[in-house]
């Protein structure tokens, strides 16, 4: 096996490991803290149900974002709804047979690619040319939009311009996959694909993108207008109340 | 009028460009130490104050979730960068609610985050806008987070919620942990504790005032509306911000209260125990001082041995009334369950209204084009009714039930889109005047389009800080203080009393006679 093989091999296995432990790590944290008061931004829903649509709403539809911004809305939605597409259409490298769906939405996944890459070339330029968001851009902000532009483009490069040898790269995916690994492909443009991707897998659980986890866990979104009906108490202030003189 | 330009109301608000340190030296007076101490702070800044901070901020990811999920997950989109009263008043940088919560954010990645720790080892922590905590950045703090009223317009806008009240309280605490507090909102807390009201209005001194407010209502329509104080057996304590007791417009509303509890034939009492709704300890987002001055409320109620709490027109009152009461304080099994505890003197008169139980006149506010001003707090933090949205719907039902001219600010500007007043959260105090005065001006604009457009010539409001703003401010924007209006002024001058219906029945029968 070459070194570029053990070396990628490696990478992918440590990538997928710390994003798993990251995340979970955060999202466990995010459980275990409490939320002490009543805090949803109101009107809220009344009923667990209607929680769960609000949240649907938010996470399906970028609901409050629509609300605000129109223009950061239409990019950040074609974006995520397109990697969503994007992620689905990769699920055919993990798998031998395809299911159907993954089969089904392959034409549009690939157009999907170039959406993405719109969205984010539309929400990076808005960092650059309004003032307000240059403002409170940290070059992390646009380091991560450029990381994933990169992955696009590489990944459209690879498909429409230079056209990769997907056989393999399947084989060494699958052999990942399996624990029995393949040659990876020594196509310079897979490579830069797949190390970009590894550098998103990595940073994942240590920045922003903790927003993905992050908005099921927010108190003003996720929780029940009751507080009249159902006494809400935290551990830490039941203590408190244990000292209360009535 | 004062030493700063008062912005200029054009047709539509528009949003400035961010400019920086416009507001840089703005902040309010600091608590002395025997303000501090008195809730359980220290003094003055003490010696390690970098350390206690660090741990503080710390410590209070640990017991919110909303501060933890808050500072991690934000993407500066810049959903929210046009949305803060405060920035289209003054244009500064910071006052933009992703800003505003960056200066705390940074701080929190620089110590608390993974990627934090890492960068700073090589000096890298500006790529990820982190920063070490500086006596500067302290003091930053302490500017630009006393000028945030913890109105949750940025909260309603954010697409993971991201609440800057929240942080802004989280802020203030750990600045209070370190013993740098603000007067206005210390040295208030500290009366509450020793005298029972924000105002320090004494016992003898409030039975006085009501005894006066009593005797002026029947002078003015003859009949004898008590104002009950301290009253054991009564069905109901009205637990109202200690403003309605002698500030203008609040004590009209004070007087509404009671001329609706007179018809109806409820019975109730105010304490002096528990002579203030307003409950400061929120703004400076301590639990245990919040839970402290709640308690009064408990104390209270089981003292004079009510069925029933009503709380009356404080926007920030009736958010840790209705959201955080039965949390700081509960369960409040002791009281009559046919009702929700506590309610909203609103909800009581918009029932008694909807079963008929009030004589009304509209006809008595026909001098008067109203508008409403939905307070932050009440729109965004609570509820009225027992249909979400019932906070916007009930205060304008009963507004439309007592007036016939009745007119909406533009859409954007009211309901949960509302812009705050200006001076909630602990900043009504003159030591701010700028801030306070830019900050009104989204509601300015918004009033100014109604009295334009609609002939309005007056905005009802539901909260004794409101109130008291609006009164300040309003004049720096050419419109004149008698223009605010409690929404219990117009139910009660509204209210129709048995002595005044056989007057004007007899003076119709003599028109009707003349026209003969």
């Amino acid at each position: 096996m070459s070194f570029l093989t053990i070396l990628f091999a490696t990478l992918f296995y440590f990538a997928t490991a710390v994003l798993l432990f990251g995340v979970g790590y955060k999202i466990w944290q995010y459980a275990i803290t409490p939320a002490p008061l009543k805090i949803p931004t109101m009107p809220a829903p009344i009923t667990k149900l209607g929680v769960v649509l609000r949240m649907t709403e938010e996470v399906v539809l970028f609901k409050s974002l629509f609300k605000s911004n129109k223009w950061i809305w239409i990019f950040g939605w074609m974006f995520h709804f397109a990697l969503l597409l994007v992620l689905l259409r990769h699920l055919r490298y993990f798998q031998e047979p395809v299911w159907w769906w993954v089969d089904l939405i392959q034409p549009v996944g690939m157009y999907a690619g170039f959406v993405l890459v719109i969205g984010l070339l539309g929400l990076i330029t808005r960092r650059i040319v309004v003032a307000r968001v240059r403002y409170i851009t940290s070059p992390s902000d646009h380091l991560m939009l450029i990381l994933i532009i990169s992955i696009g483009l590489t990944g459209l490069a690879m498909r429409y311009i230079l056209r990769t040898d997907i056989v393999s790269v399947k084989a060494f995916m699958l052999g990942l996959l399996y624990l029995d690994v393949q040659p990876i492909p020594t196509d310079w443009l897979f490579l830069t694909h797949i190390t970009l991707v590894i550098s998103l897998l990595l940073v994942f659980p240590f920045s922003k993108l903790l927003h993905a986890p992050g908005i099921f866990f927010s108190p003003t979104r996720n929780q029940v207008d009751n507080p009249r009906e159902k006494r809400h108490i935290a551990k830490w202030a039941a203590k408190l109340d244990a000292t209360r003189k009535s | 009028m004062a030493d700063f330009e008062t912005p200029e109301l054009k047709d539509y608000i528009e949003v400035p460009l961010p400019q920086i340190g416009v507001m840089e030296g703005s902040g309010p007076f600091k608590a002395k130490p025997d303000h501090q101490e008195a809730l359980g702070f220290p003094g003055e800044l003490i010696d390690d104050w970098e350390n206690v901070a660090i741990n503080k901020l710390a410590d209070l990811t640990n017991r919110y979730r909303g501060l933890r999920v808050f500072l991690d997950a934000c993407v500066k989109c810049g959903a929210c960068t046009d949305k803060c009263h405060y920035y289209l008043g003054t244009a500064d940088a910071k006052n933009m609610p992703v800003a505003r919560q960056d200066l705390l954010r940074s701080v929190y990645r620089y110590y608390h985050t993974p990627a934090g720790k890492f960068l700073k080892k090589f000096g890298m922590e500006k790529l990820i806008g982190a920063r070490k905590l500086t006596e500067d950045i302290i003091n930053e703090w302490y500017n630009y987070f006393h000028q945030c009223s913890q109105c949750r317009r940025c909260s309603v806008f954010c697409p993971y919620g991201i609440d800057t009240a929240e942080i802004s309280m989280a802020a203030r605490e750990v600045l209070d942990s370190i013993g740098v507090g603000q007067k206005y909102c210390n040295e208030i807390i500290g009366k509450v504790y020793k005298i029972g009201n924000n105002l320090g209005l004494p016992e003898p001194a409030l039975a006085d005032t009501l005894e006066g407010l009593e005797e002026e209502i029947e002078e003015d329509i003859g009949v004898a509306v008590k104002m009950p104080l301290d009253q054991k057996g009564k069905d109901i304590l009205l637990v109202t911000p200690s403003a309605d007791f002698f500030a203008e417009p609040h004590v009209d509303g004070l007087i509404g209260y009671a001329k609706v509890f007179h018809q109806a034939g409820l019975s109730w009492t105010l304490s002096s125990h528990a002579s203030e709704a307003g409950n400061f300890g929120m703004f400076i987002g301590s639990y245990e001082n919040m839970q402290r001055v709640s308690m009064r409320v408990r104390e209270a109620a089981i003292e004079l041995g009510v069925k029933r709490i009503v709380f009356g027109e404080c926007g920030h009152a009736w958010r840790v009334a209705y959201s955080f009461l039965n949390t700081l304080v509960g369960p409040f099994d002791f009281l009559d369950p046919n009702y929700p505890v506590p309610q909203h003197i609103l909800e009581v008169t918009h029932d008694l209204i909807q079963r008929g139980k009030l004589n009304i006149d509209a006809s008595q506010n026909d001098h008067m084009t109203l508008t409403f001003h939905d307070s932050c707090n009440v729109a965004r933090a609570t509820r009225m009714g027992p249909k979400p949205g019932g906070q916007m719907v009930i205060p304008r039902e009963v507004i439309k039930a007592v007036c016939n001219n009745y007119y909406d600010m533009p859409e954007d500007t009211i309901g949960e889109a509302t812009y705050c007043c200006g001076g909630g959260g602990g900043i009504l105090t003159d030591d701010l005047i700028e801030i306070r005065v830019k900050g009104a001006m989204p509601r300015m604009q918004a009033l100014k389009t109604v009295v334009e457009e609609n002939g309005v010539t007056h905005m009802a409001a539901i909260c004794a800080i409101c109130k008291s703003q609006f009164s300040k401010v309003i004049p720096y924007y050419g419109f004149t203080m008698d223009q605010i209006i409690s929404v219990h002024q117009l139910v009660g001058d509204a209210l129709v009393f048995e002595s005044e219906i056989s007057e004007s029945s007899n003076e119709s029968e003599e028109t009707e006679n003349e026209k003969e």
